[in-house]
C-alpha cells in the first residue's frame, strides 16, 4: 500500500465557537475571523509538515483546492505545490483536485500541472474535481453547468497535453484559437490522472472507464467498499480488471500509545474537523444542479451536513482509524482487505490539532505502521485482482 | 368563474404544459420561479374578461426541458415563437418575477404582437446598493416566507407547498431557476441599454415590501422603459398576484380600460 500524507490546511486558529454561532465555516463566514499574522505561521508550519512526511518516508503530499471557507487555506494550490516542489524530494507531489468548473480558462490547469510535473522530474499527480456545492455561491459558476464544464474542461487538458499545438478548440463553455501550452508535461503521456469524489455513481462509471485512480472521499469503510466495488465493476464492464492501485481511500488516522489515549487526544480535533469546519445548510452544499434530482433527494433524506459525529461513532463506522499501532495496523489491515484499495490518502492533521501532535502522530504513523504495509496488497477476495 | 382547459404543446421540439381559460383579448401570463402551478384566483378573476393563457416555460414542472434551453434569451425567442404560433395579435404580456424578466427580454426584441406589457416584481435588471436576498441561500420554507409581507399568507403557502409529493417538481423548477438566473445573479447587464426599446403601453405592479427586487426596481424600469406606469401595492411582498390579488387585477384591469380610451 502506497500512504500519502493529505493536507486539508485547516486554519487551526478559528473561533469554533463562532462557527458555530454562523452554522458554517463556509461562504458567508466572515474573514475578518482570519488573522494573517497567525495564518502566515499556519501555512509555513503545514508546509514544513509536509516535508516532514518526505524526509519520514511517506510515499507522497497531496493538496486540493476549495474557495472561501476556514476548512482549507488553498483556494489557488498551485502555489503551495510551488513552494514544496523543490522541497518535497522523494515522494510523490499530487494536488486532488483542481476544481475545473469554476475556471474561466481550463489551460490554465494544463499549463500550471505541467509546469509541477517538470519541476518535480515527473514526480506530479493530477487530481480533477467538480468542486463541492459551496465553491458554486463562492465563485458565482453556475452550478447547472457544472458537469459539462467538467467534462469540457478535462477533455481540453489532456487534448493540450496529448495533442501537438497548436490547435483550435470550439466547444459550448471554452473556446480557443490556439491551445499550445508550453511547457509540455514530463511525464508521458501526461501525468496520471486521480478523480476523487464523494460517490457519485456517474464520476464512478467516467473514472473506472477512463482507468483513472477513483479516491473516495470521507466516507464510512462499508460505503467505502461499496463504491469500490462499483469501480470494479464498471471497469469489468469496459472490458479489464481494476487493479487495486486505482483505488484510494481518503482517511484520517491518529496513533498513540494506547486506544484510549489515542481516542482521548484526538477527539477534540477530529469532532472540530466534522462538526465545525465541515458543517454547511443543504442549500449550500447542494446547489441546483450541481448533481441529479435523485441523488439530491437522497442527500437532504440522510440530512448528511445537519448531523453531529462524535469521534466513537466515527471510528466505529471506519471512517477514521484511531488507536494504538496494532490497533491502526489491525483496521487498516482489515480495510484494505474488505475495500480493496492500495492508496492511503491519509490526513495526519486534522481540525484544530497543533503542530507537535501532529508530527507525534506522523512519525508513529512512519514508524510503527507504514513498514508493515509497503509491500502489502488487499488480502482474501480482493488478492485476485491485485495480481 | 370559467374553468380552464390545461392542454399540451409542442414547439420547437419541446413539450409543455398549457393553461387556458376565458373570452376576449388574449392575455398571456409569464409564470415566475415557482412554476406555473394551479389556476389560480387573479387568473380566474382575469379570465372574466380576457383569454387568460398560462405556459408552463419549458425547464418547468410538467414541461419538457429541451437541449436548447440555456439561457433566459432563449425564453425570450420561444414565447415569440409561441405567440406566432397562436396567432395571438393585440396581445397584453404579463410576466411575473422571472416571468417578468422574460417579458422583458421579449419585449425590447418585438413588440409587434403586443397591445401592452406589465411587469410584476420583475427580475432582469441590476440596481447597485440595493439589498437584496440570495434565494439559493435559502430553505423552501425561508423563501416562501420571503415572498409575503403578511406571514400568515406565508404559512397557507408552506402548507400547501410544501408537501413530499410536490418535491420533485419544486426541485425541477429551482434547477430551471438556477439555469436561468444563477449568473449574473438574476439580471442581463445588457437588458438596460435596450428597454427604451419598448415602445407598447407597460404597467409597473410591485409589492411595496418586495424583499427580492425592492420597489427601486420598479422605478428603475420605469426610469428605462418609456411612458410606462408604476403601480405600487401597500402592504404586499414580492408576490402580488397571490398576496394581494384583487389590487393586482384591479390595477392591471384599470390600465388596460384607460388603454383602451385612450386608444
Amino acid at each position: 500500500m502506497k500512504v500519502f500524507n493529505f493536507h486539508l490546511m485547516p486554519y487551526r486558529h478559528v473561533d469554533l465557537d463562532a462557527i458555530e454561532r454562523h452554522g458554517s465555516a463556509w461562504v458567508t463566514f466572515s474573514n475578518r475571523h482570519y488573522d494573517p499574522k497567525k495564518g502566515a505561521e499556519t501555512y509555513h508550519e503545514y508546509l514544513d509538515q509536509m516535508e516532514f512526511a518526505d524526509s519520514l518516508g511517506f510515499d507522497g503530499v497531496c493538496l486540493n483546492e476549495h474557495h472561501q471557507t476556514a476548512y482549507g487555506m488553498m483556494p489557488i494550490p498551485g502555489v503551495l505545490a510551488g513552494a514544496l516542489a523543490r522541497s518535497v524530494k522523494r515522494g510523490r507531489l499530487a494536488i486532488l483536485g483542481r476544481a475545473l468548473p469554476l475556471l474561466n480558462n481550463p489551460l490554465v490547469v494544463a499549463e500550471e500541472y505541467a509546469m509541477l510535473d517538470n519541476l518535480t522530474r515527473g514526480r506530479f499527480t493530477a487530481g480533477f474535481v467538480r468542486g463541492i456545492g459551496a465553491e458554486y455561491h463562492a465563485t458565482g459558476v453556475n452550478p447547472v453547468y457544472s458537469q459539462e464544464r467538467f467534462a469540457e474542461a478535462h477533455d481540453l487538458i489532456v487534448r493540450a497535453w496529448t495533442q501537438p499545438g497548436p490547435f483550435a478548440y470550439t466547444g459550448k463553455h471554452y473556446q480557443f484559437n490556439y491551445v499550445n501550452p508550453w511547457p509540455r508535461p514530463y511525464q508521458t503521456p501526461h501525468p496520471p490522472i486521480w478523480v476523487p469524489s464523494q460517490g457519485s455513481s456517474s464520476t464512478i462509471r467516467w473514472a473506472a472507464q477512463m482507468r483513472y485512480t477513483y479516491a473516495q472521499t470521507l466516507s464510512p469503510i462499508a460505503v467505502v467498499a461499496r463504491f469500490f466495488q462499483m469501480y470494479r465493476d464498471e471497469a469489468e464492464k469496459a472490458g479489464y480488471q481494476a487493479s487495486p492501485d486505482q483505488l484510494a481511500w481518503s482517511n484520517t488516522i491518529y496513533v498513540a500509545e494506547t486506544d484510549a489515549q489515542a481516542m482521548r487526544e484526538a477527539k477534540p480535533h477530529l469532532e472540530a474537523l466534522v462538526n465545525r469546519f465541515l458543517k454547511m445548510p443543504a442549500e449550500m452544499l447542494l446547489p441546483p444542479g450541481y448533481s441529479t434530482i435523485e441523488s439530491m433527494k437522497r442527500v437532504r433524506a440522510h440530512k448528511v451536513t445537519g448531523k453531529t459525529s462524535s469521534i466513537e461513532d466515527l471510528v466505529k463506522t471506519g471512517v477514521v482509524i484511531v488507536g494504538s499501532p496494532a490497533t491502526v495496523r489491525e483496521k487498516l489491515a482489515e480495510y484494505q482487505d474488505l475495500a480493496g484499495f492500495n492508496t492511503s490518502l491519509t490526513k495526519t492533521q486534522f481540525g484544530t490539532m497543533p503542530d507537535d501532535m501532529t508530527r507525534a502522530n506522523m512519525t508513529a504513523i512512519a514508524e510503527e505502521i507504514l513498514p508493515h504495509f509497503r509491500n502489502r496488497l488487499p488480502q482474501g477476495t480482493r488478492a485476485a485482482a491485485a495480481e | 368563474m370559467p374553468d380552464p382547459a390545461t392542454t399540451r404543446m409542442t414547439l420547437r421540439g419541446c413539450g409543455f404544459q398549457l393553461m387556458r381559460g376565458g373570452t376576449g383579448a388574449p392575455l398571456l401570463v409569464l409564470h415566475g420561479a415557482n412554476g406555473a402551478g394551479a389556476w389560480l384566483p387573479f387568473m380566474a378573476a382575469l379570465a372574466e374578461r380576457f383569454d387568460v393563457i398560462v405556459p408552463e416555460h419549458p425547464g418547468y414542472g410538467a414541461s419538457d426541458t429541451p437541449d436548447w434551453l440555456d439561457t433566459i434569451h432563449d425564453l425570450a425567442y420561444f414565447y415569440l415563437d409561441f405567440i406566432d404560433a397562436l396567432e395571438l395579435d393585440r396581445l397584453h404580456l404579463v410576466g411575473i418575477s422571472i416571468g417578468g424578466w422574460i417579458a422583458a427580454e421579449l419585449a425590447v426584441r418585438n413588440t409587434s404582437r403586443l397591445a401592452s406589457l406589465t411587469l410584476a416584481d420583475a427580475a432582469g435588471i441590476h440596481l447597485p446598493g440595493v439589498a437584496q436576498i440570495d434565494t439559493f441561500l435559502r430553505t423552501d420554507e425561508q423563501r416562501i416566507r420571503d415572498f409575503f409581507h403578511d406571514q400568515a399568507r406565508a404559512d397557507e403557502m408552506i402548507a400547501r407547498v410544501l408537501r413530499p409529493e410536490l418535491e420533485d417538481v419544486a426541485m425541477k423548477n429551482r434547477v430551471a431557476t438556477a439555469r436561468l438566473a444563477w449568473q449574473p445573479s438574476g439580471h442581463d447587464p445588457h437588458l438596460a441599454k435596450w428597454l427604451h426599446r419598448i415602445d407598447v403601453p407597460t404597467l409597473l405592479i410591485w409589492g411595496a415590501e418586495d424583499k427580492l427586487f425592492p420597489k427601486d426596481y420598479a422605478t428603475a424600469y420605469q426610469t428605462l422603459i418609456p411612458g410606462s406606469e408604476v403601480v405600487i401595492v401597500p402592504e404586499c411582498g414580492h408576490v402580488p398576484h397571490l398576496e394581494k390579488p384583487k389590487a393586482f387585477v384591479s390595477a392591471l384591469q384599470t390600465f388596460i380600460d384607460r388603454m383602451r380610451v385612450a386608444a
